[in-house]
């Protein structure tokens, strides 16, 4: 089992199997794999705490309930999966400051959680705009050879590759 | 087929923790959890990403649509259009270079203790989607609907049967992988 406990697969080994994993959705759940919906329903999780039902009345709430389902368990399941992973290879431990930040902004805390606060917003509106995220699209989208998924990657790595850049290129010069 | 299991609420809870828990270990062996890792393929330095993904696409898309073939799973291409997709897709990407994590990797870095990926990322993305939530009603029947396209998929698109696309687009995608090992990258 000491495979289990090795701190990288191959890229290509991890890839085939999240693709195999894959079928297994669609054939026992009917379902593409996708992610951000749950955050989309936690927000309303969360809203729903502070005013109630009348939470319901939101059309976006209409459209995706506020309530625990598959892909809910799904985002759970995830945190689970890495925290079993991460401990099997010895690779958890709490970190605030990624290496490269660091090495590029220096280690004060508040900056970081706060740039990783905005990128956070950013990307759950557009997320929710675009109606998917790196899983729902650029995995289960092209997987699926939906013409959505393919366009929404492209976009995300685009945008994605300009603010990299932006960041490490220009700002952190 | 397996229309029972589908129904089946406390299954379908059950089964969505357990893939996501196949999903969040894959993950993290994959390396795709760690900033560093996202950002190096952002700034086209650590393909990682790339390789996941791309072999995620190709594994998954000749299973799924030989399943299909076989009449024992449906397609559920997301709907899209020109306002949709283009524009929620360049603000998700301008926010995934700033946080350096996605929906599913922020998830699986928050299991390995990434505090950056909780506060920033979790917080966030919770926080934006609220914001949507709330710009919703006005987005709806604007920009939303702006060159919609529907569920196309590219096998439609083209008017032709899906291992027609299927085939020709598992090979380019297996020789970009090959071509960028061959390059070094």
């Amino acid at each position: 089992m000491n495979w289990l406990m090795m701190e990288r697969w191959s890229p290509y080994v991890v890839g085939i199997a999240i693709g195999v994993l894959s079928w297994f959705a669609f054939l026992l759940s009917n379902r593409p794999l996708g992610v951000s919906t749950a955050f989309a329903r936690t927000a309303g999780m969360i809203e729903r705490v502070f005013r109630g039902e009348r939470v319901r009345d939101r059309p976006y709430y209409q459209r995706f309930a506020p309530e625990v389902g598959w892909g809910w368990m799904l985002m759970i399941g995830i945190i689970v999966g890495s925290f079993i992973s991460a401990s099997l290879s010895g690779a958890w431990g709490l970190r605030v400051i990624p290496q490269r930040w660091a090495e590029a902004f220096g280690t004060l805390t508040s900056v970081r959680l706060l740039v990783a606060f905005i990128g956070g917003v950013l990307m759950g509106i557009g997320a929710r705009w675009a109606n998917g995220c790196t899983s729902g699209h650029g995995i289960s989208g092209a997987l699926q050879l939906a013409v959505s998924g393919w366009i929404a990657a492209i976009c995300f790595f685009a945008a994605g590759t300009g603010a990299a850049m932006l960041t490490y290129v220009v700002i952190a010069q | 087929m397996l229309e029972r299991l589908h129904s089946n609420k406390r299954a379908q809870i059950l089964l969505g923790l357990l893939i996501g828990i196949i999903f969040g270990f894959l993950l993290q062996k994959g390396g795709v959890t760690y900033y560093d890792v996202i950002v190096g393929q952002l700034l086209w330095q650590d393909f990682t990403v790339v390789k996941v993904m791309l072999s995620a696409v190709i594994t998954g898309m000749i299973g799924v649509h030989a399943l299909k073939s076989l009449g024992w799973v449906e397609l559920h291409p997301k709907p899209g259009s020109i306002g949709m997709t283009v524009i929620g897709g360049l603000i998700f990407g301008l926010g995934f270079g700033i946080l350096g994590y996605c929906p599913g990797t922020v998830a699986g870095a928050v299991g390995q203790g990434e505090i950056d990926a909780l506060v920033g990322g979790v917080f966030g993305v919770v926080a934006g989607a609220t914001l949507f939530a709330l710009i919703y009603p006005r987005l709806q029947s604007g920009v939303l609907r702006w060159g919609s396209f529907g569920d196309l998929t590219l096998p439609k698109l083209l008017g032709v049967h899906h291992w027609i696309v299927v085939i020709p687009v598992a090979v380019c995608l297996a020789a970009l992988l090959w071509w960028m090992e061959r390059a070094g990258l």
